[in-house]
């Protein structure tokens, strides 16, 4: 196959899925601020209500700084090979909108990560509220400022079931995809 | 002990913390990759002004957005002043939301149920 036609293979696929936004690299603050900027610039333009662009922009920093902060490194690439990087895609379609994000964690702690989302996922609005709430006054903050509260708040926001999924591979990593969908009303 | 005057960026809010007045203002965007590094000077501020405090102090909080690390920061805010209203001083909040925001009128809410302070919510018309 040419080179050529794999671009255009990538570039219709993310056509056809409606993709607005498409990013592979590394998460940097900056990066991450152009991000928001791009896609609160974009559900501006859509006409999109203050409620659906408040909900959307919550979600996506949620998910940006959570790929900024919890990405880890796996063993191998610590001899020398560049830190693995990270995909956002944020598409559009009939319901609202889709943030999803793919990252490396450690097989160690991708176990204690599905646990906590199948935890959140069988968990009615109400009791995801409490979560929030009790996570929330236990006083404890992770060395990041985060105390674990990003993916309840992110569930919350988004009033639908987390969308997740595991691979993992022979050199103690995992890779974690997320998809977080945003309904419009 | 100063005054706080922090002019806000895209990522973290207005700041004015006035000691004479009592009256403390966060506004704007609170939404930094690492919010410790923002609140940990507001938290010492009121860790000194709580050895002298006004009269009557009133919050002013009219956040546009915040992010869960900025949400355990502003927690720890509240704590801090719920301290103050323990040794008898009088603490208010304002929390304002803007109309149609459910989700900032819901967060203090939250607020409200899990600290010990006078929580008003206050609507303010969309912008």
């Amino acid at each position: 196959m040419t080179q050529i036609q794999e671009v255009f293979d990538l570039y219709d696929s993310m056509e056809r899925k409606n993709i607005m936004l498409s990013f592979k690299g590394d998460m940097s603050t900056d990066l991450l601020t152009s991000i928001l900027q791009l896609i609160e610039n974009k559900l501006d333009r859509f006409g999109e209500s203050p409620k659906i662009k408040r909900r959307m922009f919550n979600i996506l920093v949620e998910c940006l700084q959570n790929l900024y902060h919890h990405i880890d490194q796996p063993p191998l690439a610590a001899d020398g090979k560049p830190r693995p990087s990270v995909i956002v895609m944020i598409a559009k379609n009939i319901t609202g909108y889709s943030i999803i994000t793919g990252n490396y964690v450690l097989n160690d702690n991708a176990e204690a990560l599905k646990n906590r989302l199948e935890e959140i996922n069988g968990m009615t609005a109400d009791e995801v509220k409490k979560l929030y709430k009790s996570v929330l006054a236990d006083g404890k903050m992770s060395d990041k400022g985060g105390g674990g509260l990003g993916m309840i708040d992110i569930a919350r926001k988004s009033g639908e079931k987390l969308d997740f999924g595991f691979i993992p591979f022979e050199d103690g990593s995992t890779f974690f995809s997320l998809n977080v969908k945003v309904k419009q009303d | 002990m100063e005054n706080i005057k922090i002019e806000g960026t895209t990522k973290t809010p207005n700041v004015e913390f006035n000691k004479e007045t009592g009256e403390l203002i966060i506004q704007g965007r609170s939404i930094p990759e690492n919010s410790i590094d923002f609140y940990k000077p507001l938290i010492d501020w009121i860790d000194a002004y709580a050895l002298q405090p006004a009269g009557a102090t009133t919050v002013h909080m009219r956040l546009e957005y915040f992010n869960t690390s900025s949400s355990k920061c502003i927690f720890d805010v509240f704590k801090k002043l719920e301290s103050i209203k323990k040794s008898g001083k009088d603490i208010a909040v304002n929390w304002h939301y803007e109309e149609d925001d459910e989700d900032m009128l819901e967060a203090g809410e939250d607020y409200d149920a899990i600290i010990d302070l006078e929580f008003k919510m206050v609507m303010v018309p969309e912008r």
